[in-house]
């Protein structure tokens, strides 16, 4: 493995950041003074700030990690994620829900559901949304710590200590929760957003440097065309059919499963985005906060997916590199089997290389970014560069530790436990909730180390609960005859159904079990992952849709004047005739479209 | 909220800016074989401290704009 050559200036600039990191929030201390303050930013926040947020929140470091990987792996389909999977369903979020979720004054999405429907709707969405929180930030303090350890980063420090090298996981793990503890119990939601637009530029300072000498020595973007498989430089190409595309899926599956159901799914009802909206000032900067967010959305795959598809081009093996590390020549090793800067991966049972099913080596795609950064970076612009990708990983955490802290405090504590207390008891209740979520991220980071499977397992999770939850969202907001029960009902079978879809399905290569089939019969295999996780979506979406209609007609709906600020129907129109044109959200909407449609058909 | 996130931002990056640029400028020349022999904190580090000037700029040229009441 790579020996990572930090020096005394890129310790200083990593150390610089976090000590940013912590001064916002000990500055933001004094302002935390109602629950309000804390949850949701004052709703006081910039339109510009809470975009930023709102993309980066989202741009954790699985994201940035798995990006890259997944642009070695497929090329730039990866930006399917992006220009299929996020931008349409930004724009709608902004132009459609957003009036809604602002208008309303609901404090969370689940709370949103309960002005909405009912009880039942709010606590099945709050607790699986409290866990699914706990999970993901919990992974990402795992993903975070396993990748030191990879890039040998601790070594120096922990020799120089005296520790062991298996110390690497638990200080890892420790200082990053100790962090984000530190910053999000002083400052609340507006440190996280704060830190979440600092992260925001940094990526870019990080990254913008290694595509530059990237491209620059595989000679631009038609020198890398050269020497990828046509495939990789055309998102469309082969998409009419399931075994001409590297991502094995055709159209209609990757529009749908995950342009659509995925995609609203998470963009338009995770409170984890939709909470960086909530806190705007406004209800027009609430409206352009997922619009803003998808100006830059639109052009990160340049930063995260390509420097994924350059490591792959360049020329193996490469020379041997000597560094200096604390004045003693070192000789970084050169992966000696693998492709591009992709090793081929170790597998950690056997210390042998890993082979899939027909015995062809399997490429370690996840270390795709961090050998991009060693192999281009020289100390000092090294450590930018590894701060860009740790900061990734805490804002991750830290996004969805706000996000737990707010759904545990208003929609289980106040809801369920403690109800009517003084304004005060919620905000200590937060800070308490914040404690104990990094507490139980971290029981989660040691779950996801001790067994291989938790993260197979977040992504069954995020596919069950997320899947059917649009059609909830989509029938609650524009059809003013949707009943609780009908609601409830939805939700409940679409995610039965869900994994129902899971157990009876597998894709092509896996073997039974928590990839699917575990129901005992394999009725339909499926070519890839992918494909699998965005038919599963469709499916659960469906049932959820048509069984919500059955059952909501077949309940007694709410009366008209409860439903008002809660149903397209009955609400008010955002009054923004005292907005230049070209300041209002539905101009911005339809730039992003046609920017992102004229993406696709450049890299078509 | 009290505090524009545009100060932060700027000093960091100004900050940044200066140690990679004096880095680049006073240190090692031999470590940018990596970088195609460019040196790239020099040249970065100039790019962040205006990026973090120009920051500091909009956060100190007036308060924040509060914003307009609906």
């Amino acid at each position: 493995m790579n020996l990572t050559a930090l020096t005394a200036i890129d310790w200083v600039i990593m150390f610089l950041y976090f000590a940013f990191v912590l001064g916002i929030g000990v500055f933001l201390k004094k302002y935390m003074k109602t629950s309000t303050d804390f949850f949701l930013a004052g709703r006081a926040l910039p339109a510009w700030v809470c975009g930023l947020a709102f993309m980066a929140a989202n741009l954790g470091a699985v994201e940035v990690i798995g990006m890259g990987a997944s642009g070695a792996k497929y090329g730039i389909a990866t930006c399917h994620f992006y220009w299929i999977g996020a931008i349409p369903a930004m724009v709608f979020v902004g132009l459609f829900m957003m009036p809604f979720y602002y208008g309303s004054r609901a404090r969370s999405v689940p709370e949103f559901l309960r002005l909405r429907f009912d009880e039942k709707t709010r606590g099945f969405n709050a607790f699986s949304f409290a866990v699914m929180t706990i999970l993901s930030s919990g992974i990402s303090m795992y993903a975070m710590a396993k990748l030191i350890q990879v890039l040998h980063i601790l070594d120096v420090p922990l020799a120089k200590l005296g520790l062991p090298l298996s110390y690497t996981f638990h200080v890892s793990v420790i200082v990053s929760a100790l962090i984000v503890l530190g910053y999000v119990f002083l400052g609340g939601l507006t440190s996280a957003i704060y830190n979440e637009v600092l992260q925001f530029f940094l990526i870019v300072a990080g990254f913008l440097p290694l595509v530059f000498l990237g491209l620059k020595n595989v000679g631009g973007w038609s020198g890398l065309k050269t020497q990828l498989p046509t495939a990789f430089t055309h998102s469309w190409q082969g998409m009419t059919n399931v075994h001409n595309n590297p991502l094995g899926v055709e159209w209609f599956g990757l529009v749908m499963g995950l342009g659509f159901t995925l995609s609203f799914g998470y963009w338009c009802t995770n409170f984890l985005v939709v909470q960086r909206a909530m806190a705007a000032g406004s209800m027009t900067d609430a409206r352009r906060t997922p619009l803003i967010a998808a100006l830059p959305k639109m052009v990160f795959p340049a930063l995260v997916i390509l420097p994924g598809m350059i490591a792959l081009a360049l020329p193996t093996p490469r020379q041997a590199i000597t560094v200096n590390v604390n004045g003693v020549q070192q000789v970084m090793k050169v992966n000696t089997a693998g492709q591009g800067l992709i090793p081929v991966k170790i597998d950690v049972a056997t210390g042998k290389q890993a082979v899939d099913s027909e015995g062809k080596p399997v490429l370690d795609y996840d270390l795709a970014i961090p050998n991009m950064l060693l192999h281009y970076f020289p100390t000092g612009i090294l450590g930018l560069g590894l701060t860009a990708l740790l900061a990734s990983f805490m804002s991750g955490m830290a996004g969805n530790v706000t996000a737990f802290n707010t759904v545990w405090t208003y929609d289980i504590y106040q809801a369920y436990i403690h109800k009517g207390a003084p304004d005060k008891h919620y905000l200590h209740m937060g800070q308490f909730a914040t404690v104990f979520g990094v507490a139980l991220s971290i029981v989660a980071a040691y779950a996801a180390n001790h067994y291989n499977n938790l993260m197979d397992f977040l992504q069954l999770v995020f596919a069950v609960v997320n899947a059917p939850l649009f059609a909830t969202f989509l029938l609650g907001m524009f059809w003013k005859r949707t009943t609780g029960h009908g609601a409830f009902a939805g939700l409940a079978t679409g995610t039965t159904a869900a994994l129902m879809h899971l157990g009876l399905t597998l894709p092509h290569g896996d073997v039974v079990g928590m990839k699917g089939g575990w129901l005992g019969a394999v009725l339909h295999t499926y070519p890839s992952e992918m494909a699998q996780n965005f038919w599963t979506a469709i499916f659960a979406f469906m049932i959820c849709f048509v069984i919500t209609i059955g059952v909501s007609l077949a309940t007694k709906p709410r009366e008209d004047k409860e439903l008002v600020g809660l149903v397209y129907s009955l609400t008010e129109k955002p009054n923004e005739g005292h907005l230049a044109w070209y300041a209002r959200p539905v101009f911005l909407g339809v730039v992003v479209l046609v920017l992102a449609t004229v993406l696709n058909l450049i890299f078509r | 909220m009290n505090l524009d996130i545009r100060l932060p931002i700027g000093m960091m990056f100004t900050l940044f800016g200066v140690i990679l640029a004096a880095f680049g400028l006073l240190g090692n020349q031999q470590i940018y074989q990596r970088s195609l022999g460019i040196n790239i904190n020099f040249g970065w580090g100039l790019v962040m401290i205006v990026f973090g000037v120009f920051m500091l700029f909009l956060g100190l040229r007036k308060p924040a704009k509060p914003t307009a009441p609906k």
